[in-house]
């Protein structure tokens, strides 16, 4: 079904993005909009729409890395934390050198958990929260001793922490009987594990082996909070774990996020990283306070995710896989590309801005542009 | 109080100069008894006994420790009694002596940890080991500079502080017999009005380094924005500001190994790399220039040769030519001045050596900077004449207007203070003391001021310069100190268009003192391109740097030879039959593809066609 907007749309043969002709029927529908205003109105859109566009050989990289990082040197060290808590998140300055250097993992990773509605109460939330943190046998040992003489591990348990984190000295068994087999008997409040083989250093080994492992909770997650914002409770975790948390029961997979872009590439793909890229760099660049519009944020991230991948900014990244030779020689290891260059006989087109200005040419931006656009009446005569 | 010596005994380590020396059972009674004999001054005074966090005695005397005086106290009472002050004002005690006796005690950082220092005598309580001889201590030399320092922010103190260093002054009394390489000296120089008692323990007011002015807190037709200052032309031409540069030059006749010397002389026309005669024209018959001429940029002031820098030629009927080198002494470039003094001497070597000393007078202009002693500094927007300068009731025309937004966000207290300072001591005639903590009180200060007449907040009706009219507002004006500062614009201007180039890039050189150009860097290069001016950019990085045209062998794609004298040009590889196209590069990519072919990387360049530009 072809709605009046689009009609005069083809009519007009306008090229207008889907969110402004959405817009515009909504306020057709709603009656604002009057039907012989939609012409007037449609040209007036149109005008506007062709004014925000960038022009043709605009610099936008240039524009983008300034408008990111001269606010960027304005950034203070200050960081915000979550009220009251024990939790800390990088933010500023440093969160921003780490979305874009694209590190594999973040330094303070984090995850933000919303919940359905039938979870958001304190009560539910808190609870939730509980089995979200993740117990390991070192967070419930009262002691931990070694024997050297029977080769085995002694631990005493301690009873409140058990059941503090909501376990049963029967399902600590199984769990451990799962793990250690035979090797694992539980006596009243006492673990032991027994060696695999009678010699000290497997003993030693087996010791961290033993203290880490994982009894209940998500894998990762070392520290929950709780927090009311609006009329929402949400969980803010330390530690990360995607694939793990979506199967918890209660959580709202559909905003539940993490901080780690990279987890969010292995498990939603590039698309969604892409726009995780965004909304941290976003969320970085408002809680120190600067305004920096969103069109250069989503240009870097774009280049970032180009290809598939997430790729960071620098030498191992965007700039170290230029297609030239020269530009990628100016920025870093000069030498390295030189020479690789030369064995493998690469051919620089000289179309690029570094390279022109290397080679002492008007680059092709800006100005530097219309021969271009000769170009394309050439093509049309030949037809 | 935390590292106090704990009173149980337990072994400790003993360390001398951070040498481990032995162990001690009970480190308290060690330390007590060497501070005993210390006092006895049976140890020196300069050794420093501590105790430190980890529970280890340290005794340090070593050298380039900085120490400092404290009042040594005894249950809550100074040591050093009005007794002791009585004695030494009739000289029957002297420093050493108060010293010797352990009165007074020098402390360094790692035994002042082990001290409890009390401000003043009020605030002492029988936990106190050492008082300040007085407050005003704590701050250094520079920082004593600044008077009500106490009234000021701290990074103000601190900027004050720093600036006072950078202040012209009559900086030693036998500067006409010197011959410093290059030095300021304030003609006029005055003794601060407002004073502080550091500033007479330095003998300030013998070597100072500014003026008092007359200022008014007053915006003038917006030549004072941003802290700017507008200073009346009939002050500067009283003297007010007027300093002279001086510079010395020196040359000294070099002996060189095989008997050749250099010669002080008024070079002949045949020395190689001599310069027009005109430059050579202040020159006497000895090679020197005579004192009191003046001398621009370039002139010679010591005419030198020197011997050839490599074995003498011969030429083809067998004669030795001598060409000497031209190795005269001249003005910089950029300076200029009158020369003071012609001083013959001998070198170490015993070579005669030469030292011509030029002075430059030099009368504020725009540009030149000021700074009161509160890290208020500012470089001069306009010189007004004193017609059109605001005057008071009685005719008092401001030699400075310093503008009204540098107060309030700076909060530079002490300079207001100065200002009714200043203003009082000028009437009353008599120094005001503007010591840290313990100067000369406000309300006395603007009781004074009333007697005299004024108002006592310092302000006064103002009348403007030019229509006569009186001002709405009333006008703080009063006396500060203030100094110039050496950063003057004769020093720093420049300009090029052409001018030298490096060898090795062709690039234009850096600098001033090589008529360098100014650098157009990576950012500004951003800018440019963000702005998409793609031609401006060329032109700046090739046009106006280092263009060349290189012939470039079409055939194998490197640089080929042009002989000009033949007009044609051939490729040394491929020979003379093929085509050789020029090419407008830079140079410094030129000297990339000579630096890769060293690598052994053949970068071949395919030539292809590119519009006009």
């Amino acid at each position: 079904m072809t709605t009046e907007v689009q009609k005069m749309i083809e009519e007009k043969n306008a090229d207008l993005p889907l969110i402004v002709i959405k817009k515009l029927e909504k306020k057709l529908e709603s009656g604002k909009l009057k039907k012989k205003d939609l012409g007037k109105v449609m040209d007036r859109v149109m005008d506007v729409y062709e004014k925000a566009k960038i022009e043709p050989g605009e610099g936008v990289g240039v524009l983008a890395a300034q408008s990111i990082g001269e606010p960027g040197t304005q950034m203070m060290m200050r960081t915000k934390h979550y009220a009251g808590t024990a939790m800390d998140v990088t933010k500023g300055l440093p969160r921003l050198i780490e979305i874009f250097d694209a590190r594999r993992t973040p330094k303070t990773p984090m995850m933000t958990v919303h919940l359905t509605k039938e979870y958001n109460t304190a009560e539910k939330a808190e609870a939730l929260a509980h089995s979200i943190k993740e117990t390991q046998i070192r967070h419930i040992a009262k002691s931990l001793k070694l024997d050297f003489l029977k080769y085995r591990i002694v631990i005493d348990l301690n009873k409140e922490e058990l059941k503090k984190r909501g376990l049963t000295p029967k399902v600590l068994e199984t769990i451990i009987k799962e793990k250690f087999e035979k090797q694992a008997s539980l006596e009243k409040d006492t673990l032991i594990i027994k060696a695999p083989k009678k010699v000290a250093s497997v003993l030693q080994k087996l010791r961290g082996e033993v203290l880490k492992t994982h009894l209940s909770g998500i894998k990762g997650v070392t520290y929950v909070v709780i927090q009311k914002e609006d009329r929402n409770y949400m969980v803010y975790t330390q530690g990360t774990n995607l694939p793990d948390i979506l199967n918890v029961k209660g959580i709202d997979p559909k905003k539940t996020k993490t901080n780690d872009i990279k987890e969010i590439e292995r498990v939603f793909g590039i698309e969604a990283a892409r726009h995780m890229l965004v909304e941290e760099t976003k969320d970085t660049l408002k809680d120190a306070g600067l305004v920096v519009d969103y069109r250069h944020v989503s240009l870097v991230s774009d280049a970032m995710c180009a290809d598939g991948a997430i790729k960071a900014i620098g030498r191992h990244g965007i700039s170290g896989s230029k297609a030239s030779v020269l530009a990628r020689a100016s920025f870093e290891e000069t030498v390295k590309h030189l020479l690789k260059a030369s064995a493998y006989g690469e051919v620089d087109g000289l179309k690029g801005v570094v390279e022109n200005i290397i080679v002492g040419q008007v680059i092709a931006l800006g100005t530097g542009v219309p021969e271009l656009i000769m170009k394309t009446e050439e093509k049309k005569s030949k037809k | 109080m935390k590292s106090q010596i704990p009173d149980e005994t337990k072994t400790c380590d003993v360390y001398c100069n951070g040498k481990f020396i032995g162990t001690h059972e009970k480190p308290k009674e060690l330390i007590e008894e060497l501070k005993k004999l210390r006092s006895q001054n049976i140890i020196s005074p300069e050794v420093c006994i501590a105790y430190d966090k980890k529970g280890k005695v340290h005794i340090v005397s070593d050298a380039g420790r900085l120490l400092r005086p404290l009042i040594k106290i005894k249950n809550g009472q100074p040591m050093l009694t009005e007794e002791h002050l009585e004695k030494i004002k009739k000289g029957e005690m002297t420093w050493a002596e108060i010293v010797s006796r352990g009165l007074i005690e020098y402390m360094d950082a790692a035994e002042e940890e082990n001290t409890l220092v009390a401000l003043n005598e009020t605030e002492l309580t029988n936990q106190h080991t050492h008082m300040e001889i007085n407050p005003f201590v704590i701050f250094g030399i520079c920082a004593n500079v600044v008077p009500f320092l106490n009234h000021n922010m701290a990074t103000r103190v601190t900027l004050g502080a720093n600036m006072s260093k950078q202040g012209i002054g009559m900086y030693c009394s036998n500067y006409g017999i010197r011959a410093d390489t290059q030095r300021h000296l304030l003609t006029y120089a005055q003794k601060p009005i407002v004073k502080t008692k550091g500033l007479d323990m330095v003998n300030y007011d013998k070597r100072p380094s500014g003026q008092n002015f007359v200022v008014a807190v007053i915006a003038h037709g917006g030549y004072n924005m941003q802290d700017a200052l507008v200073i009346n032309k009939a002050s500067l031409e009283r003297g007010l500001g007027r300093s002279v540069f001086f510079r010395s030059y020196k040359a000294e006749e070099r002996k060189y190994p095989g008997g050749q010397v250099d010669l002080i002389e008024v070079p002949d026309k045949e020395v190689r790399g001599y310069r027009s005669e005109e430059c050579y024209r202040y020159l006497g018959d000895d090679g020197i220039i005579e004192p009191e001429s003046i001398v621009g940029e370039d002139d010679i002031l010591i005419g030198k040769t020197s011997p050839p820098r490599f074995l003498e030629v011969i030429e083809e009927f067998g004669m030795s030519v001598k060409h000497r080198r031209e190795s005269s002494v001249n003005v910089r470039t950029g300076e200029g001045g009158i020369i003071e003094k012609v001083l013959l001497s001998e070198s170490l070597d015993g070579d005669k050596l030469v030292k011509v000393k030029m002075r430059d007078p030099r009368i504020p202009t725009v540009g030149d900077k000021f700074a009161s002693r509160h890290g208020q500094k500012g470089v001069i927007g306009f010189i007004v004449p004193q017609e059109d300068a605001p005057f008071t009731e009685s005719g008092i025309v401001p030699d400075l207007m310093l503008n009204p937004h540098a107060i309030p966000s700076r909060m530079t207290v002490g300079q207001l203070l100065e200002t009714i300072g200043g203003k009082v001591g000028a009437m009353s005639g008599r120094m005001i003391d503007g010591t840290a903590f313990s100067g000369e009180p406000e309300a006395d200060m603007r009781k004074e001021l009333e007697a005299h007449g004024f108002k006592s907040n310092g302000k006064e009706v103002i009348y403007d310069g030019i229509t006569g009219e009186r001002l709405e507002a009333e006008i703080f004006i009063g006396v500060v100190y203030y100094q110039k500062l050496k950063h003057m614009v004769v020093d720093k201007i420049r300009a090029r268009s052409r001018g030298p180039v490096q060898i090795l890039t062709r690039q234009p050189t850096a600098g001033k003192a090589r008529e360098g150009g100014l650098r157009l860097g990576e950012m500004e290069k951003d800018c440019l391109v963000g702005h998409g001016a793609a031609l401006l950019l060329k032109e700046r990085l090739l046009d106006e740097s280092d263009k060349t045209t290189v012939p470039i062998c079409t055939q194998c794609g490197l640089v080929a030879v042009y002989d000009k004298f033949r007009d044609y040009s051939y490729c040394t590889i491929c020979g003379e039959n093929v085509d050789i196209t020029f090419v407008e590069m830079s140079y410094a990519f030129k000297l990339l593809l000579d630096e890769m072919k060293s690598l052994c990387i053949y970068p071949k360049l395919l030539l292809g066609e590119k519009g006009g530009l």
